[in-house]
C-alpha cells in the first residue's frame, strides 16, 4: 500500500469524521436529540481515555511489565462501578452550576475565585502538552511504520511535517466543531457524536487485531494460555506499591483529567445516562484490554529482536502481511490519538478562555467604560485562539522532545500531574469545611512536588533539570534530589512522585482550610456543592433592588445571544406572571441568570459580570442563616414555606400588574372622548377661521389661494382621522376582512421603506438590512402588513433623535413564524411608556404636534391580532425596537373572536 | 398711538396662522411662538400688552405657563385669553382657576376672537373680571 | 394482625431500594479489594509462571463488577427516573425557545 493510498484513507476517514459531526450539530439544531441523547453515545465518548497511550501502548506496556497495564483500566473501572456514590454527585453539580469545566469547578465551589481557576487551568496545560505530543508522535509513528513495511519501499516525508499536518487539520476540526456555539449550554453534539464514532472504530480495530492474533496466530485460547506462559512476561513481577499507586492514580485522573471532566460531566445531558455508563464503560474498558496480552505475546515471540512493542498492534498484522488488518489497526490508532487531542483541545481553551483571556479583557474594560461590550465574540475568538495554541504546544513540545520512546512513562506523568486537583475537588464536594485557601495551597505545593520529581526531569531527553540536581540534588542538599525526596530513595519514580506530592497536597488543603475562614460566598458555594441532592439549586447571593431588568438584559445579550437572552428574560418574566421581556429584578432572578451565564462564560467571570451591574454582590443575612442552619427538617419546612410565598408574590404581582394596567386603562377611557373632541376640532378651528377669512372680499388672490389650500389640507387631516378611528373599530371587532395573498418579505419590506420615505424627507436615514435572510414567501394580508410595517419605518423617522440615525432591520425564521424586527439608533422609549405606547392616543410627550393623533400603534397591534401575530415593544437594544411576529401562512378564516 | 402688541403661543401653524391674519388686520403686531418651553423667558423678556395661550402645547402646557404668570409680581396682571381645542367645561374652570383673564373655544368665529382681546386689553376693570 | 407465613413489612420496594443503593456504595470498597488481593499472592515469588492465571483472575474479576453495576444500574434506573423528571422542562439543555 503507498503513501499516497494511506493518506487518502486518512482524509476520507477525517472527512467521515466532519460529515458526522456536520450531521448531528443538524439535528441538534433541529432539537431532534432523541439519537443523540442517548447513553449510548455518553457512554462511547467516554471512550476518550483510552488515547493513542491505549491503543499502541498498552501492548508495549504488557510486553515490558506484563500485566500491570491492567490497573490503568481498573482504576476508572473501580470509579464507575461506584457512580452512585460519586459521580452521580459530581453530575448534579455540573448540571446544578452549569459548570464549564474542572477549573470552573473548583473556581465556582471556593467562592467563585478566578485565581483558583487560574491556577487549574495553568496545571492542566502544563499537564496536558506532553500528553497531545504523545497523540501527534504516535500517529506519526504509524505511518513510519507503514512506510518500513511497505513494499513499494516509499520514503516517509519528514516526520516533523506529518505531525503539522495532523496537528493542523485537528486544529481545523476542533474549531468548526467546538467553537460553533457558546450558548448551548457548552455542550458540542457534532463532536461527541463524532467521538462516539472513533470509540466504535478504535474498539473494533484493537479486537480485530487480538481475534487474528489469538485464532489465527496464536491457534486458540488454550494454546495462546501455553504461550503466554512460556513467553518472556511469564512472570508476573508484581509490585504491591507501584499496581495499588497505579491504581489510584488512574482512578483519580478519570475524575479530573480536563477531557475526562468535559465528556463526563459538562457533555452529560441526562443524569440516567450515568447509569448505563456505570456498567457499559468499564465493559468497554474490558474489552479494549482483552487482546492486550495476547497482542504483546505473540509480538515477542514472531518479531524481530527489537522492535517497539508500541507499535505491535501495527507491524504484528504487517508482517504477516495483513494488509487491511493493517490499515484497520491505523484507523483505530489514529481515532484514539484525534478524539483525545479534539476533546482536550476543547476543553483547555474553554478553561483558558473562560478564567484567563475574559477576565482579563473585563478587568481591563472596567476601567474604561461600566458596560462591557460583545463579550461573546470575544469569547468564541480567545476559544478558538487557546485551542490553536494548546496544539502548537504540543507540536512544539513533540518536536523538542524529540519523541522519546516509551509511550506508557509520558500517559503517566500526565496522570499524576491531573491527580494534584483531587484533594480540592473531593474535599470540595464532600467537605463543607474546604476553604478557598486551603485549596489554593494544596494545588500548588501538589503542583510543584509533581513539576519538579516528575515533570521537568522527564522534559526532553536529559529532562530540564540539569544532571547535577539530578544526580545529588539542588545545591548539593541530597535530600532534596528530585527522584529520592527526604533521602528515600529506590522508590518508582512516578510512585514516588506520586506519594510526596499528593501526601503534601492534601495535608496542605487540610491543615489550610481547618486554619483559614471561609467567607460568606464561599460558604454559601459549599453549602450548595455538599448538600446538592436535599437543596433547591437557588443559592441566594443578590440582594435585591437597585439594577434594572433592561441592563441586565442587554449585559445577556452580550454574552448569550440575542435569541436566546431574550427567550430566557421572556420565560422568567412569564414565571413571575408578567408580560413581555423584563421580569422583576428579584434575587432567585438574577441567581438563575448567573448560572446561565456561568453556563458560557464561567462562574467567576459570570459572578463578576452581574457584580459589575448591581453593584457588588451582597450575601443577604437571609442567605448566611441558611448556611447556619444545619437541620433538615427546617431546611425542609422554610423550603416548602417559600415555595408558598413565592406561588403568593406571583399572584400579587400579577394581580397588581393586572390593576395598574385597569387603573391606567380607565384613566385613558375617560380621556378618550376629550381626545377625540381635542383632535377633530383642531383642524376644524382651521378650516373655520380661513373659510370666514375667505368670505371677506378684499383679499389678495395670493393670500386666497394659500388659504383655500389649507383649509384643503385640514380637510383631509380630518378625513384621515375618522378613517383610523373606523379603521381601529373595525379592527378591534375582529370584524375585518383578510386579503390573503401571497409575498416575498423581502419585496414588502421594499415597500414598505419606500413609502415610508416620504415622512421627513430631509433626514438621511441608514438602513441596515441583511437581503438573503428576508427572502421568504409569507401569506398574509399584504396590504394590512406592509401598512404596519410603514408605520414602524415612519416612526423611527419622525422620532429618532441620533444625529446619524439608523435603522436595522433583521428578519428571523423560528419554526413556522417569522420574526421582523426594527431597532433604531435613538434615545428609545422610557420604561413606564413601554407599556402604554400600544393604546389610544397614548404619544410619547403628552402634547405632541407632529400631526399624528396617536392611533398608529394602536392600529398596528390590531393588524397584527388580526393576522395572528403580535408587535412588541423590545427593550435592551440601545434604541427603539419594534418587534413583530406572524404566522407565515394566515389561514383564509376572519379573526378568531 | 403706539402699536399694541400681542404674543400668540400655539403649535397648530395653521391656526396661528389664521389668528396672526385676523389681528394684524386689526392693527395688533403680532408675534408667534410654538413652543411651550420658552414661553415665560420670552413674555418675561419683553412683556406684551396681551397673550394669546394655547391649553395643550409641548414643552409646557398652557395652565402650567399661566400659572408661572400669576406667580410673578411684575406679570400677574398680563391679561391673558385661554384656547383650548378639548372644549369641555373643565378645561375652562381649570383655566380660570389658573387665572386667565379669558377663555375661548376652538374652533372659534374670528370676531370673537378679536373682541375678546379688546376686551380684556380695553380697561383695567375689564382685566380683573375673570378673577371674580 | 400479621397474616402467619407472610412477614409484616411496608414499603418493601422502596427498602429494597435502599439496601441497592447500600450496594451500590459498597461495590468500588469490594472492587478494591478484589483486585488488590494478587499483591497478598506477591506472585513474583511464586515459581510457577503467573501471568496467564492473574490475567484471568483480574478479567473474572472485572467481568463480576461490571455484571453486579448492570443488576444495580438496573435496579436504580426508577429512581432516577423519579429525580430526573421534573426539571426536564426547566433545563432543556438547549433551550429552544419554540
Amino acid at each position: 500500500m503507498g503513501f499516497n493510498s494511506l493518506v487518502a484513507v486518512c482524509l476520507a476517514y477525517v472527512i467521515m469524521l466532519f460529515a458526522v459531526a456536520f450531521m448531528a450539530e443538524r439535528r441538534a439544531r433541529r432539537s431532534r436529540l432523541r439519537f443523540l441523547r442517548s447513553p449510548w453515545i455518553y457512554t462511547l465518548s467516554l471512550s476518550i481515555y483510552c488515547t493513542a497511550w491505549t491503543f499502541y501502548g498498552a501492548v508495549g506496556y504488557a510486553a515490558r511489565s506484563g500485566l500491570e497495564f491492567l490497573v490503568i483500566y481498573l482504576g476508572p473501572t473501580l470509579v464507575f462501578v461506584g457512580w452512585w456514590w460519586l459521580l452521580r454527585k459530581l453530575v448534579r453539580i455540573g448540571r446544578t452550576h452549569r459548570i464549564t469545566s474542572i477549573a470552573d469547578l473548583i473556581s465556582s465551589r471556593y467562592g467563585k475565585s478566578n485565581a483558583l481557576g487560574v491556577i487549574v487551568t495553568l496545571m492542566s496545560v502544563v499537564a496536558a502538552t506532553p500528553y497531545i505530543a504523545l497523540q501527534l508522535q504516535s500517529v506519526t509513528l504509524s505511518f513510519d511504520a507503514f512506510a518500513a513495511r511497505s513494499p513499494e519501499g516509499w520514503a516517509l516525508p519528514d516526520q516533523g511535517a506529518t505531525a503539522l499536518w495532523i496537528a493542523g487539520g485537528l486544529a481545523l476540526f476542533t474549531i468548526l466543531f467546538g467553537t460553533r456555539n457558546l450558548d448551548a449550554n457548552e455542550r458540542h453534539h457534532g463532536v461527541v457524536t463524532a467521538i462516539a464514532l472513533e470509540a466504535v472504530v478504535k474498539l473494533v480495530a484493537l479486537i480485530a487485531v487480538g481475534v487474528f492474533v489469538v485464532w489465527g496466530l496464536g491457534g486458540g485460547p488454550v494454546d495462546m494460555l501455553a504461550r503466554i506462559d512460556a513467553s518472556p512476561i511469564a512472570e508476573w513481577p508484581l509490585q504491591p506499591g507501584r499496581f495499588a499507586g497505579l491504581t489510584f492514580v488512574s482512578a483519580a485522573a478519570v475524575l479530573t483529567l480536563p477531557r475526562m471532566f468535559q465528556v463526563l460531566v459538562v457533555e452529560n445531558v441526562d443524569e440516567r445516562h450515568l447509569a448505563t455508563a456505570s456498567w457499559a464503560f468499564p465493559g468497554y474498558l474490558m474489552l479494549m484490554s482483552l487482546f492486550v496480552v495476547p497482542i504483546a505475546v505473540m509480538g515477542l515471540e514472531l518479531m524481530p529482536e527489537g522492535s517497539n512493542p508500541d507499535l505491535f498492534v501495527l507491524t504484528l498484522p504487517l508482517s504477516q502481511g495483513q494488509g487491511t488488518l493493517a490499515l484497520l489497526a491505523f484507523l483505530g490508532g489514529f481515532s484514539s490519538a484525534t478524539s483525545m487531542v479534539i476533546v482536550a483541545a476543547i476543553a483547555l481553551a474553554t478553561m483558558v478562555s473562560n478564567h484567563i483571556v475574559t477576565p482579563l479583557w473585563l478587568a481591563l474594560r472596567r476601567a474604561s467604560t461600566r458596560a462591557p461590550g460583545d463579550v461573546r465574540g470575544l469569547v468564541l475568538i480567545s476559544r478558538r485562539l487557546s485551542i490553536i495554541g494548546v496544539l502548537s504546544m504540543g507540536y512544539m513540545y513533540y518536536r523538542l522532545s524529540g519523541g522519546s520512546e516509551a509511550l506508557a512513562a509520558i500517559g503517566l506523568i500526565a496522570f499524576v500531574g491531573a491527580a494534584q486537583v483531587l484533594p480540592a475537588l473531593l474535599g470540595g464536594i464532600f467537605w463543607r469545611g474546604a476553604t478557598h485557601v486551603g485549596a489554593m495551597t494544596g494545588l500548588l505545593i501538589g503542583f510543584a512536588i509533581w513539576a519538579y520529581t516528575l515533570f521537568l526531569p522527564s522534559v526532553g531527553d536529559a529532562g530540564l533539570l540539569p544532571q547535577s540536581v539530578l544526580q545529588s540534588g539542588p545545591f548539593g542538599i541530597g535530600w532534596l534530589r528530585p527522584h529520592a525526596l527526604f533521602g528515600i530513595a529506590g522508590l518508582d519514580p512516578i510512585l514516588h512522585a506520586l506519594f510526596w506530592s499528593l501526601l503534601f497536597n492534601a495535608l496542605a488543603f487540610l491543615i489550610f482550610s481547618m486554619l483559614s475562614f471561609p467567607g460568606p460566598l464561599e460558604r454559601l458555594q459549599g453549602v450548595a456543592f455538599v448538600n446538592v441532592f436535599d437543596q433547591s439549586p437557588a443559592a441566594r447571593s443578590w440582594a435585591q433592588g437597585g439594577v434594572e431588568a433592561e441592563d441586565l438584559l442587554s449585559m445577556a445579550q452580550r454574552i448569550l445571544g440575542a435569541r436566546e437572552a431574550q427567550h430566557f428574560f421572556q420565560t422568567q418574566a412569564s414565571a413571575q406572571g408578567k408580560e413581555g421581556f423584563l421580569p422583576d429584578t428579584t434575587s432567585p432572578f438574577i441567581a438563575r441568570l448567573e448560572r446561565k451565564l456561568a453556563g458560557s462564560v464561567g462562574a467567576a467571570t459570570a459572578h463578576a459580570m452581574i457584580a459589575q451591574l448591581t453593584g457588588g454582590s451582597a450575601v443577604s443575612m437571609q442567605d448566611l442563616i441558611a448556611v447556619a442552619d444545619e437541620t433538615a427538617e427546617a431546611k425542609e419546612y422554610s423550603a416548602t414555606l417559600e415555595a408558598k410565598s413565592e406561588e403568593l408574590a406571583r399572584v400579587a404581582r400579577a394581580l397588581r400588574d393586572a390593576n395598574d394596567k385597569l387603573r391606567d386603562l380607565s384613566v385613558q377611557k375617560d380621556s378618550f372622548l376629550s381626545q377625540i373632541s381635542h383632535e377633530l376640532r383642531t383642524p376644524m378651528t382651521s378650516i373655520r377661521a380661513f373659510s370666514e377669512i375667505l368670505m371677506e372680499p378684499d383679499l389678495p388672490d395670493a393670500l386666497r389661494a394659500q388659504y383655500a389650500e389649507i383649509i384643503h389640507e385640514e380637510a383631509r387631516r380630518l378625513t384621515r382621522l375618522l378613517d383610523d378611528l373606523l379603521d381601529l373599530s373595525v379592527l378591534e371587532n375582529r370584524g375585518v376582512q383578510l386579503n390573503i395573498s401571497v409575498v416575498n418579505l423581502h419585496d414588502l419590506l421594499n415597500r414598505a421603506l419606500q413609502s415610508a420615505s416620504s415622512t421627513r424627507p430631509e433626514r438621511a436615514f441608514r438602513i441596515e438590512r441583511d437581503f438573503p435572510t428576508e427572502h421568504m414567501p409569507v401569506f398574509t394580508d399584504t396590504d394590512r402588513l406592509v401598512q404596519v410595517f410603514i408605520n414602524l419605518i415612519s416612526n423611527a423617522r419622525k422620532y429618532c433623535d441620533s444625529e446619524h440615525p439608523v435603522l436595522r432591520i433583521e428578519v428571523r425564521k423560528r419554526g413556522k413564524r417569522v420574526q421582523i424586527d426594527f431597532i433604531d439608533n435613538g434615545a428609545g422609549i422610557a420604561k413606564h411608556s413601554q407599556k402604554l405606547i400600544f393604546e389610544k392616543f397614548a404619544r410619547l410627550t403628552d402634547e405632541s404636534r407632529a400631526g399624528s393623533a396617536g392611533l398608529g400603534l394602536a392600529i398596528c397591534r390590531e393588524i397584527m391580532a388580526n393576522l395572528g401575530g403580535t408587535i412588541d415593544y423590545l427593550p435592551g437594544q440601545g434604541g427603539a425596537a419594534f418587534r413583530v411576529s406572524l404566522p407565515l401562512r394566515r389561514g383564509r378564516e376572519v379573526g378568531a373572536n | 398711538m403706539t402699536q399694541r402688541r400681542v404674543l400668540l403661543i400655539e403649535d397648530e401653524p395653521h391656526i396661528a396662522e389664521a389668528i396672526r391674519f385676523i389681528l394684524t388686520r386689526a392693527g395688533w403686531a403680532v408675534s408667534v411662538l410654538d413652543d411651550g418651553a420658552q414661553a415665560f423667558a420670552r413674555i418675561a423678556g419683553d412683556p406684551p400688552d396681551a397673550v394669546i395661550l394655547d391649553l395643550m402645547l409641548p414643552g409646557r402646557s398652557g395652565l402650567e405657563i399661566l400659572a408661572d404668570l400669576r406667580a410673578d409680581s411684575q406679570l400677574q396682571a398680563l391679561p391673558v385669553l385661554m384656547l383650548s381645542a378639548r372644549g369641555q367645561g373643565r378645561d375652562r374652570e381649570a383655566a380660570e382657576r389658573a387665572g386667565a383673564t379669558a377663555f375661548l373655544a376652538k374652533p372659534f368665529a374670528n370676531a370673537d376672537v378679536l373682541e375678546r382681546l379688546d376686551a380684556i386689553t380695553g380697561g383695567g376693570t375689564t382685566a380683573c373680571r375673570a378673577h371674580a | 394482625m400479621p397474616q402467619p407465613g407472610k412477614p409484616l413489612f411496608l414499603a418493601r420496594r422502596s427498602y429494597r431500594r435502599r439496601r441497592l443503593m447500600d450496594a451500590a456504595r459498597l461495590l468500588p470498597v469490594l472492587g478494591v479489594v478484589l483486585i488488590l488481593l494478587p499483591a497478598l499472592w506477591v506472585p513474583a515469588q511464586t515459581p510457577a509462571p503467573d501471568t496467564g492465571r492473574g490475567g484471568i483472575y483480574l478479567f473474572a474479576v472485572w467481568i463480576a463488577l461490571i455484571v453486579a453495576a448492570f443488576a444495580i444500574a438496573r435496579g436504580l434506573g426508577p429512581v432516577l427516573d423519579a429525580e430526573e423528571l421534573p426539571e426536564q422542562g426547566a433545563r432543556d439543555p438547549l433551550g429552544t425557545p419554540d
